[in-house]
């Protein structure tokens, strides 16, 4: 059953400006980030991202090689952390799982039809349920994004309810594929419609629609963070995914989380960053802080 | 192997990033610019300048007296006789061009040193002052020989000797506001910049050499108010601009008075913002903060009056008492520091016994926690609540990082008390409705009003006040008209 009561914020109309919200960001991304301060951000980096493979064309193989990647990261410098997570289809969570035995990196799958969410409710909440029975242990669904542009919030809302429900104590991050969601006032709306109906991590997108994780769009579900933590005390992690490919991008979404929400918030229980080639451009950052030159590319592996 | 199952918090903090001052160079002693050479003053006096972050001396500056003035007047007079004004516009129009491309070429430099003589953050120097300096230059460049577009079936002339005083707040960019039109319209120029902050008018002095400007037509003297006394009072200037105190410019009208001279004066302010319980409130924290904050305060037309609708205002002032606490206050040559210093001891005194004022007149105060580096001038960025209409602090400029909070209930209420001010340089709106916005645009008594922003300037836009702020206009088409007269 959906939660029989709807906070009435929900509803309510947090306007959004976006050419203030574009001089913000320009603010973040002057910050100069140097020496010891780039070091670490850098390995907070490497351990927040999800690493990903959400293709039709995926195969046992493929998710086994990433999950070894996802603990090896590059041998070749010993110390560095592991990745947050690997982000997979429900059907090769069995997969993960076996690769990662006795391993410190969690098993996130995505559901709920991914990545359109045309389906019914119980196809979606068929979906969830296997995806945790055979071992996910975090959880990403999308919202009906259809749904929301008609102004049926109430479907939307209840549709992640429900699913909340079937995950129980298994984090639910909530993907609201911003790049189909017109105005920054929506992406908020959206924002505090997931927090509200139970998310634990509000995430921007699928990777399969363009734009996906800009910094105007992962700023703004910052801020209905921060308001939802102002008014209860409640921590929401945040997941931009798709198009931070860079280590410099990175560092600014790091930036970004610092100073909107606090260096409480720098932990992959907090922030994940959802990529797959983000990884070996940190490494080749942090090789080059180590050594002074940038390696060619061919000396990270890319699985 | 693998390490560090799920990561703890990092206390993650910002290394040290100053920018580099090993690429400037500044002589030991300044002596005065006068007809493209480099002269003793013949007052034979010399004062210091300091850095207001470190207290330490960077030069030593010419202090001209009324002989020096004399001098530079004449050799304006003698350049603008026989070279400036008989020259063809389209060539000046190349002088001003090659003057904002070597301020461009040379933009690292001037931002640094402007900091270093300021206390501004070089993130500010950087990305405002200088840039913005070198645009009023290129956009007066293009008007020097179309003139006869902006004054369409109008003869117009030059005034002849321009007599320019400037403030210590945008040091180069006031410079630009001031030199770059007087120029573009056949005038030469005397320029006085502030005692405090006489570098980067002075390193401009070396591009106005090396650029070629004929001898004479730019002078730069430096000095205190008794410099800047004798210029105004000198009878062979036919122009005085200042930008400036109130106090100061009241001086200046009366001792125009009875002289042919024209003037114009931009002068303080106490500026209203305004938000309205649909605005977009985030961005309009940021549009506080950037109002009050920006440049420490010292600016004339900051929003150092806040105005917030009394259904928001807690949300507000929460949200505005957290984002302070995330400002960097410190090491202005720090490129994230967001705060910088206070431009002179004198200043921070001022500004201090301000607050003063305000606690002792029942305000609420609220400071941010941030440690203050122990060397320099640096206050706190501040705001006061529960503020009335007839508190001192909401009354007189303060030019500082002091914001008073008021609440409003009706619009006729807040348009009533912003426009209650002797001052009206500028205001803020902040609503989603856009025909409030030009409801609001036409009542208040403010020479810039802007909407969902604030402190933008551009060279195309006109910029002046309304009462004691001041009269004439700087920038744009009006910028041109300061410094012609038509036949």
């Amino acid at each position: 059953m959906a939660k029989p009561f709807i906070p009435s914020e929900v509803f309510s109309n947090v306007s959004i400006d976006k050419v203030g919200v574009e001089e913000r960001i320009a603010r973040f991304q002057s910050r100069s980030i140097k020496n010891e301060a780039k070091h670490q951000g850098l390995r907070m980096v490497l351990n927040m991202i999800d690493l990903t493979t959400l293709e039709g064309k995926d195969t046992p193989g493929k998710v086994r090689q990433m999950c070894y990647k996802a603990q090896h990261l590059h041998d070749a410098f010993p110390g560095l952390p592991t990745v947050a997570a690997v982000c997979v289809y429900p059907s090769m969570v069995k997969i993960a799982k076996d690769s990662l035995v006795g391993s410190s990196v969690k098993i996130a799958s995505v559901s709920t039809a991914f990545p359109s969410g045309q389906s019914t409710h119980q196809v979606k909440i068929l979906d969830t349920q296997f995806a945790i029975d055979q071992g996910a242990d975090e959880i990403d669904m999308v919202i009906s994004r259809g749904k929301f542009l008609a102004g049926e919030y109430a479907f939307v809302y209840d549709e992640i309810a429900a699913i909340k429900e079937v995950c129980g104590k298994t984090r639910l991050k909530v993907i609201l594929e911003t790049g189909e969601l017109p105005t920054l006032d929506m992406v908020r709306k959206a924002s505090d419609i997931a927090i509200h109906a139970g998310a634990d991590f509000i995430k921007t997108s699928t990777g399969k629609i363009q734009p996906a994780a800009t910094m105007q769009v992962t700023y703004t579900m910052l801020m209905a963070i921060k308001d939802h933590y102002d008014r209860t005390g409640i921590m929401i992690g945040m997941k931009p995914a798709g198009g931070i490919s860079n280590s410099k991008l990175a560092l600014h979404n790091l930036v970004m989380v610092k100073e909107i929400l606090g260096n409480k918030w720098l932990s992959n229980e907090w922030f994940r960053f959802g990529a797959s080639s983000l990884a070996n451009d940190v490494l080749m950052q942090i090789m080059k802080s180590e050594n002074g030159n940038y390696q060619s590319a061919d000396y990270f592996t890319i699985d | 192997m693998p390490t560090k199952p799920t990561s703890v918090p990092t206390d993650w903090n910002y290394a040290p990033s100053p920018e580099g001052t090993s690429h400037i160079q500044l002589k030991k002693k300044y002596s005065l610019f006068i007809n493209n050479e480099w002269v003793e003053p013949l007052s034979n006096t010399y004062y210091p300048t300091v850095n207001p972050a470190t207290e330490e001396v960077l030069a030593e500056i010419a202090w001209a007296n009324e002989a020096d003035v004399d001098a530079a007047v004449r050799a304006a007079r003698n350049a603008y006789e026989n070279t400036w004004s008989q020259m063809p516009a389209h060539e000046r129009g190349k002088y001003l061009y090659r003057i904002a491309r070597m301020m461009q070429e040379r933009a690292r430099e001037f931002a640094v040193i402007e900091t270093l003589d300021g206390g501004k953050t070089i993130r500010e120097s950087r990305d405002v002052d200088v840039p913005l300096a070198c645009n009023y230059f290129f956009y007066y460049a293009g008007w020097a020989d179309k003139l006869e577009y902006a004054f369409p079936n109008q003869k117009i002339e030059p005034l002849g000797v321009a007599g320019q005083i400037i403030p210590w707040n945008f040091p180069l960019l006031m410079a630009a506001w001031k030199i770059a039109p007087a120029l573009a319209t056949g005038n030469t120029v005397v320029l006085k910049p502030s005692e405090t902050t006489p570098l980067t008018a002075l390193k401009l002095a070396e591009i106005i050499k090396d650029c070629g400007l004929p001898p004479g037509v730019v002078n730069i003297i430096t000095g205190h108010g008794d410099t800047g006394a004798a210029l105004v009072k000198h009878p062979d200037v036919n122009k005085i601009a200042f930008t400036g105190s109130t106090q100061v410019g009241k001086i200046i009208q009366r001792a125009v008075t009875g002289t042919n001279k024209k003037t114009t004066l931009e002068l303080g302010g106490k500026s209203a913002n305004i938000v309205f319980d649909d605005a977009p409130i985030d961005q309009a924290v940021e549009g506080i903060v950037n109002g009050i904050f920006f440049n420490q305060g010292h600016v004339c037309c900051a929003g150092s009056r806040l105005f917030v609708q009394e259904n928001i205002a807690p949300v507000v002032i929460q949200k505005l008492k957290a984002r302070m606490e995330s400002l960097y206050v410190g090491d202005p040559l720090d490129k994230n520091t967001d705060i910088g210093a206070i431009n002179s001891k004198e200043q921070l005194e001022t500004i201090q016994k301000y607050i003063q004022i305000g606690i002792n007149e029942g305000a609420e105060i609220f400071q941010t926690e941030c440690a203050l580096p122990t060397k320099g001038y640096f206050c706190k960025p501040t705001l006061f609540l529960n503020v009335a209409q007839s508190n001192v602090i909401s009354q007189e400029e303060i030019f500082g990082p002091v914001l008073t909070i008021q609440t409003f209930r009706s619009i006729d209420e807040v348009i009533q008390k912003a426009n209650n001010s002797p001052y009206g340089l500028a205001a803020g709106v902040w609503t989603d409705k856009g025909s409030r916005i030009f409801n609001l645009s036409t009542k208040l008594r403010a020479g810039v009003v802007w909407a969902n922003t604030y402190n933008k300037f551009d060279p195309t836009s006109p910029f002046g006040g309304f009462k004691e702020s001041g009269f004439g206009r700087e920038g744009g088409l009006h910028g041109l008209s300061a410094y012609v007269k038509s036949e």
